[in-house]
């Protein structure tokens, strides 16, 4: 085992021979080692947050045609950590008629629960927090500890736009868990696995050239999971003020901003274990650090391609985006996996190109005819424009209509 | 005590006493919320069994939709969320004699159990594999037929939800 080609693992093993040979015992060895794991994950996943904050800002800066951070170091390098160290030294209010445990509780749950996530995940061939069998199932189950956390913060905060934030919030998280539990049945066909070290290893080809349908399915649904824009009706500033976290000020706004943040490079991780596959590239079974590389490179396009979206598309309505859900994910969805098994079963794997081509093929008609149905169906039912009621402006052609209405 | 056992108890512990705090809490959200503790004890408690599947599949199902309906039905229904009436009737002593005799009922029969004294073993690799319960589910010398009856149930439930929640469009005249 070589330092250079295989950097963790050669620590790991370093340490447990130095403190075996300070004559500890091997279970207390193991269990000290996870938790040392454990604290280095969770603390360079928030470091990296202040710099993903930064990344998110400025790029975001770029998309619309801003500037972005600029003043603090270089390119605004050092932003949000001038920001964190100012959130530490602010005041941390409790409104009147809070819940004061689950106020408290909501932002740490939010926040572990997207660690948790990073628990599973496999990071290179050698290096991954712990391969339990049901890597897939358990991502999604620490979503809903995520979801519990953003309840908590709405009931707890006594403020009736918290609440309905949360309502929103939760209703929207639950309905797209459906498409993307459902769509996640494909890579768990092809691996024979819910694990996702077995799930990476099965993609020597990955299985975005197997199913992109599901694939997109599956990369909106995180796009909507994270409640960012075009999904972003979670915290709908003209319609909610901030959503479910009004209430939260100084460390504990804090933590859901952070966990927002960090949420969303965290889906952008996950699509690349289940969809891109992970670690695996060129040289890989040879130099195992290169894993780590291709997992990181890949990560921060999928992770730049959201932004992309955050940063051009407008807001969903409400009713616009439960009919995206409802109408069109979730059936294709279910479609999808359906037709996946047939063909996947039709076709003996030793023939990997007929596979994949056959499978690419039943992707395309089924997007077509997906299309299809949705262009006839919009056409059959014209969207309803939605107004409010006629109410004066300071435009006098239009106030004297409602001064008509008025007067009748 | 081996540090397994510390756990156990420890989750036990959480389980039974935010049960207990489930029904005797006055507000009807902080009863739900001590449901959620209690599920996700039970879910430790299944890790320690090695059954992960079982204990993520309880964090997924219980904690994730059914304690989340839970919630929003009663945030959606009641107007207070506070109950206080009285917390006893008529019927709680003779309710506190009868789960007595089933509680030392079942300590008395599964002390005459002989495998109580016996500790859990570690699983072997074969055993750890979901494709095992995969299989017996749908063996049909497994589970087959109740899984089968189960999936038929779920579906009426569904239909008879939907049908509940259709709203016939009013004849125009």
């Amino acid at each position: 085992m070589n330092f250079i080609y295989d950097p963790v693992p050669w620590v790991i093993n370093w340490l447990t021979q130095l403190l075996l040979s300070w004559g500890l015992s091997e279970n207390f060895v193991t269990t000290l080692l996870y938790l040392v794991g454990a604290v280095l994950i969770c603390l360079g996943a928030m470091l990296f947050t202040t710099m993903l904050i930064w990344a998110e800002r400025k790029i975001g800066g770029r998309f619309q045609d801003r500037l972005g951070p600029n003043r603090v170091g270089p390119w605004g390098i050092f932003q949000s950590i001038a920001d964190m160290l100012k959130i530490f030294t602010k005041e941390y209010i409790n409104p009147v008629g809070i819940d004061k445990i689950p106020f408290n509780l909501a932002p740490i749950l939010a926040v572990a629960a997207v660690l948790a996530v990073w628990a599973v995940i496999p990071f290179s061939q050698t290096v991954f927090g712990s391969n339990i069998n049901v890597g897939i199932l358990f991502i999604i189950a620490i979503g809903g500890l995520g979801e519990m956390a953003i309840i908590l913060a709405g009931f707890g905060s006594n403020n009736k736009y918290a609440l309905l934030g949360a309502f929103r919030a939760v209703a929207q998280l639950i309905s797209y868990e459906v498409p993307m539990v459902i769509v996640l049945l494909i890579p768990v066909m092809f691996s024979g696995s819910m694990g996702l070290n077995d799930i990476v290893q099965a993609q020597t080809i990955p299985f975005i050239v197997y199913a992109p349908v599901a694939c997109m399915i599956f990369f909106i649904c995180s796009i909507a999971e994270n409640g960012r824009a075009p999904f972003d009706l979670l915290e709908a500033d003209s319609e909610l003020v901030a959503g479910y976290n009004i209430e939260y000020s100084g460390l504990k706004f804090g933590m859901f901003f952070v966990a927002d943040f960090l949420h969303a490079f965290t889906s952008a991780i996950v699509f690349t274990t289940i969809f891109l596959g992970g670690w695996q590239g060129p040289g890989v079974e040879q130099i195992p650090v290169l894993g780590g590389a291709y997992m990181l490179i890949k990560t921060l396009l999928v992770y730049f391609l959201m932004l992309a979206i955050r940063f051009t598309v407008p807001r969903f309505r409400i009713d616009q985006m439960m009919a995206l859900n409802w109408k069109i994910l979730t059936p294709l969805a279910l479609v999808t996996v359906v037709m996946t098994a047939l063909v996947d079963k039709a076709i003996p794997h030793e023939m990997t190109a007929i596979r994949i081509g056959a499978l690419l093929v039943a992707n395309l008609i089924l997007w077509l005819l997906a299309d299809r149905m949705i262009t006839t169906f919009s056409k059959r039912n014209p969207v309803q424009v939605v107004t409010g009621k006629l109410r004066p402006l300071a435009r006098p052609e239009i106030l004297s209509v409602a001064e008509k209405e008025t007067a009748q | 005590m081996t540090g397994m056992q510390l756990i156990f108890l420890i989750a036990a512990a959480v389980v039974v006493s935010s049960a207990f705090m489930s029904v005797t809490s006055r507000r009807m959200i902080h009863a739900a919320l001590w449901f959620v503790l209690a599920l996700l004890g039970v879910a430790v408690i299944y890790a320690l069994l090695e059954v992960s599947f079982f204990a993520v599949v309880q964090v997924l199902v219980y904690v994730g939709a059914i304690a989340i309906l839970i919630i929003f039905a009663t945030m959606l229904t009641r107007r207070a969320l506070e109950d206080h009436g009285k917390q006893f009737n008529r019927a709680t002593l003779m309710t506190l004699v009868i789960v007595s005799v089933i509680f030392a009922g079942l300590v008395f029969s599964l002390r005459s159990w002989p495998q109580i004294q016996s500790m859990t073993a570690p699983l072997s690799a074969d055993q750890l594999d979901v494709g095992v319960l995969g299989l017996a589910l749908t063996a049909p010398d497994g589970f087959a037929l109740p899984f089968e009856v189960t999936s038929i149930l779920l579906l009426a439930a569904l239909i008879g939800s939907i049908y509940v929640a259709y709203e016939r469009k009013e004849k125009k005249k």
